[in-house]
């Protein structure tokens, strides 16, 4: 893969375009960092306000890339449809949501109302996620890699097409809380309290599943199933319980993160709303090393921090107008570089040929 | 006797609640209420009642099959196909009685009830499966805690609400009104009603499976023809309206339906046409195989000749409407033959297709445009352009095949879906505006001018199309069978291997992108010069879906299944405005269900068929 390859093997001119390739990105990262840095046109304040928006939208990409990764641990295979399972969530929580501000319960009780609208939507969520599995992916099993791959695809647009009939297609947007409107001051820096619930509940939800996985019976068979089914079946474990239960976890995480995005996105959610965030969050997966639950967690993170920087320290920087609105591109560059040149992610040692 | 009786009774069951869970799902979904604005016969059948009862029809007749088949018994098949058709109703009348005003309370109570009733049967299975009462108790307690959090949640949210529509939008007067037969005001009357013709549906569908196979055959045959045809009502009075007087058309049609009469008319003739085809079909076929070889072979041609006539006539047969159609078909066909050879051949499965079809488009329009943006105004036309275009299409094609020639199976399908994206959403930034026109995208591009006539009727555009296909089709069938096909399925079949036998894989990839990607080119440039506008909007992550979709229905590697998969899936919803809102919906349930019934696709090539026969499960590029 690397340049030094060239002295044992004969010379490869796909190494040699990808090498080149390489050189271009950080050239180009570096001039243009170089550029916006020495113009000095953002304070210092405002790139930490920055660096702060993307920590927490970085947290929800972690969420959902959580599913990915649990998914892509125990299966060996992508579910596409996971940023669909998200959407079912966040917008079956919406008319709870609406419900709840009605009442007044929402801004009387913010952190219990709030409490029951994650459980509300990890569950619904996590309903979708099992029966996702149990319709389209079980029959499946064993089968060539990429026939689960166009299933999910398929799942992917049934299920947006599915909540876009049955709810309509408009946005709905959550009901602001009250108690997160603030904003907290530390000299210039001025940090949203939204961001702050936002980074905090993720890296609660975070903590349980870690510990769901590392501390309890059923995240040992996890991980063993994970290792490998036929002995982990021989140790008496039940791997369709256990597969399905995988989904079930992710699914919540997806569906809890709908909500906590609900609360820091104002623009709303609509029944497409799922499936950016989805390629994002597996982005965040790969980026970590997919299969690996701390790597998903920081990818996630990293990827919100890098789109959120990204555009004004680089795209500035070279000079191309109106750079915000390449967020995504930043995004899905990004996904396309860690497949070319670390598709192993961050984390990801113990992912071998076999595997990647 | 016993066992069989269980296993049928409940194998009934599970197929009527089924069906049952299906009707509620269009209905819930709009299909129901959207497809009873379209009648199949005048004043007679919408499509929206057609579906209500072609589905315990269907199944009623499936599982009549396996009673009698299995069971030996006719009677109970009967009985059976009975049972379903009341089966399917019960979801549909739950959600009635739901929704109604005097029966709420079943709402509540249902929802208040649900926990508990969920917590004890699980609970009550584990113990009677040797679980500790301790366990059993906790996974009581547990499960009415979960589900009871989602009950409560949902009771809140009607209550607030204070209707099932303000959240299921479908569930509305509209779709009331079609599932009650228009007893809307009588709730009781229209459940029976509802109850009535299920129950028909299913006994007419067990009947028909126990009538002997001639005349069953020819039912089936008149039954579907006179469906479809007045399904496709509009569709048909298109075609016939170019070719029949007025007078006549006024007699068959009312507007775009179906006058009963004529439904009639056409069933009797579909279902004689039918029962000729049971009865002697098999003695014809036997006979044009017993030929010579010479005869069958003059036969063909002259099918082929009739076929080819007909495809160059095909614009003064049907209208200019169903021209535009056919347009808009051979477009796809176009991608899904150039993808065919990523995918089918190679095993690519490459979802970031829309990037050759956005550039072949903007190559056409920025170069011929006569508006601002134009570059050249007028001096480059739309024929010294198409090759530009193909070209564009290949180098861009070629870019984006070299980062990820190392990368397989599913990576390589989500870095192609990143480039998509990234196509995507710079056609539409601030960034390229001066060059494409951002969001307001590149105007004024002129239709192509043919030896002084401007093409610019769909009917003359039909013609570009059809060459375009047909040579596509051509170099699609010689690739097929050429030294690179060949490359190109052994590496959809193993990679390695092939590596091992010497195949330079890396080149074949690379030229299997490029080559596919010069078709996209071209439809592109074709949609471009149709439209006369680009615009961002048309160039998502659909364009590329729709594309794949058709590929895996009309069958993965086969050029025939790949035009019939066009005509289906882009056609029909052309043809069927109605359906335009869920095609989406419809591809998506089409991918999981091919993938888990036939992954061959409609119209299997040969060569995967061969590989499903001789017990391999067929391969789409396998990873490992």
């Amino acid at each position: 893969m690397s340049i030094f390859k060239w002295k044992t093997d004969e010379f490869s001119w796909v190494d040699f375009t990808i090498d080149v390739l390489r050189v271009l990105i950080v050239l180009g990262v570096v001039v243009g960092a170089w550029n916006t840095l020495s113009s000095g046109r953002i304070s210092f304040a405002q790139w930490v306000n920055l660096f702060a928006a993307g920590l927490s939208q970085g947290s929800i990409y972690a969420l959902i890339a959580l599913g990915y990764t649990l998914v892509y641990g125990i299966l060996l295979m992508i579910n596409f449809a996971h940023g669909e399972v998200f959407m079912a969530g966040a917008f079956s929580t919406v008319f709870l949501a609406e419900a709840l501000n009605r009442t007044g319960f929402l801004n009387e009780q913010p952190l219990l109302a709030i409490l029951l609208m994650i459980l509300f939507a990890g569950l619904v969520s996590m309903t979708v996620a099992i029966l996702l599995e149990r319709v389209a992916y079980r029959p499946l099993r064993g089968s060539p890699r990429l026939v689960p791959l166009i299933t999910a695809i398929g799942a992917s647009f049934f299920l947006q097409y599915t909540f876009r009939g049955l709810y309509g297609s408009g946005f709905k947007a959550y009901p602001q809380v009250k108690i997160l409107q603030g904003v907290i001051s530390i000299g210039d820096i001025n940090i949203p309290i939204v961001q702050i619930f936002v980074f905090c509940s993720a890296l609660i939800l975070m903590l349980g599943l870690y510990w769901l996985v590392e501390r309890t019976r059923i995240g040992k068979a996890m991980r063993a199933v994970s290792e490998n089914k036929e002995v982990a079946r021989l140790m008496g474990i039940d791997i369709d319980w256990v597969i399905m239960f995988t989904f079930g976890v992710g699914g919540f995480l997806a569906g809890s993160a709908g909500v906590i995005n609900g609360m820091f996105r104002p623009q709303g959610v609509n029944f497409f709303m799922g499936f950016i965030p989805g390629i994002k969050a597996f982005t965040a997966a790969v980026l970590g090393g997919i299969g690996n639950i701390p790597g998903a967690m920081l990818g996630g993170l990293f990827l919100g921090v890098i789109e959120a920087i990204g555009p004004n320290l680089v795209l500035a920087g070279l000079g191309i107008p109106g750079a915000n609105q390449l967020k995504d591109v930043i995004a899905f560059t990004m996904l396309v570089l860690v497949l070319i040149f670390r598709p192993q992610g961050i984390l990801g040692e113990r992912l071998s040929e076999q595997k990647a | 006797m016993d066992l069989i009786w269980t296993q049928t009774s409940r194998r009934v069951l599970v197929y009527g609640l089924l069906a049952g869970a299906f009707i509620l799902f269009i209905g819930a979904v709009g299909m129901i209420a959207a497809f009873h604005e379209r009648e199949v016969v005048d004043r007679f059948i919408s499509l929206g009642q057609l579906m209500l009862m072609l589905a315990p029809f269907v199944t009623a007749y499936y599982v009549a099959g396996q009673v009698a088949e299995r069971d030996q018994d006719r009677p109970l098949a009967l009985v059976s196909g009975v049972l379903i058709g009341l089966l399917t109703t019960v979801p549909t009348v739950i959600l009635l009685l739901f929704n109604s005003d005097q029966y709420r309370f079943l709402l509540d109570l249902t929802l208040r009830l649900t926990p508990f009733v969920a917590a004890t049967i699980t609970a009550w299975r584990m113990h009677r499966a040797g679980a500790e009462a301790q366990t059993a108790l906790g996974a009581w307690l547990a499960i009415v805690l979960l589900v009871g959090i989602v009950t409560f949640s949902f009771a809140l949210i009607f209550e607030i609400k204070g209707n099932l529509r303000s959240v299921l939008v479908n569930i509305n007067r509209e779709w009331v009104a079609v599932v009650t037969f228009d007893n809307r005001g009588d709730l009781m009357r229209g459940l029976g009603a509802l109850a009535l013709v299920s129950t028909v549906s299913g006994f007419a569908g067990s009947i028909l499976y126990l009538l002997p196979a001639v005349p069953r055959r020819a039912l089936i045959y008149g039954l579907g023809v006179t469906a479809l045809i007045g399904a496709f009502g509009e569709t048909a009075r298109l075609i016939l309206q170019e070719n029949v007087d007025r007078d006549t058309l006024r007699e068959i049609f009312r507007r775009d339906t179906l006058r009963q009469n004529a439904a009639l008319a056409l069933f009797i003739i579909s279902t004689a046409a039918g029962f000729l085809w049971a009865r002697y079909g098999g003695q014809a076929r036997a006979r044009f195989g017993s030929l010579e070889s010479a005869q069958r072979r003059a036969i063909n041609i002259i099918g082929l000749v009739l076929f080819v006539v007909i495809m160059l006539m095909l614009p003064w047969l049907i209208g200019r409407t169903l021209s535009d159609v056919a347009v808009t078909i051979g477009i796809f066909v176009l991608m899904g033959l150039g993808l065919n050879i990523a995918i089918g051949l190679a095993g690519l499965l490459d979802l970031g297709y829309l990037t050759n079809y956005a550039v072949g488009a903007y190559i056409l329009a920025v170069l011929t445009s006569i508006g601002p943006l134009g570059l050249f105004k007028g001096t480059f036309t739309f024929w010294m352009v198409i090759p530009l275009a193909l070209l564009a299409a290949m180098f861009a094609g070629f870019v984006f095949a070299v980062p990820v020639l190392r990368m397989r199976g599913d990576y390589l399908a989500i870095a192609t879906l990143g480039f998509g994206e990234i196509i995507g959403k710079l056609a539409i930034s601030d960034w390229l505006k001066p060059l494409i026109g951002g969001a307001q995208g590149v105007q004024a591009i002129p239709k192509p001018i043919f030896f002084g006539t401007e093409l610019k009727n769909p009917e003359q555009l039909y013609y570009i199309v059809l060459v375009a296909s047909l040579v596509t089709l051509f170099v699609s069938i010689r690739l097929n069978n050429s030294r690179t096909g060949r490359q190109w399925m052994a590496i959809r079949e193993d990679e390695d291997v092939a590596t091992a036998m010497g195949i330079d894989t890396a080149r074949a990839k690379l030229l299997a992108f490029t080559l596919s990607a010069a078709t996209g080119g071209v439809a592109g440039a074709i949609f471009a010069a149709k439209v006369g506008t680009v615009f961002p909007n048309s160039f998502t992550v659909f364009i590329s879906i729709n594309v794949l979709s058709l590929i895996i229905v009309g069958g993965i590697a086969s050029n025939p299944g790949i035009v019939v998969g066009a005509i289906v899936l882009i056609g029909m919803p052309e043809l069927l405005r109605e359906f335009s809102e869920f095609r989406f919906l419809l591809y998506g349930a089409l991918l999981i269900l091919m993938m888990i019934k036939r992954p061959q696709g409609l119209i299997p090539s040969k060569i995967v068929t061969h590989e499903t026969r001789s017990g391999v499960k067929p391969k789409l590029a396998t990873a490992e």
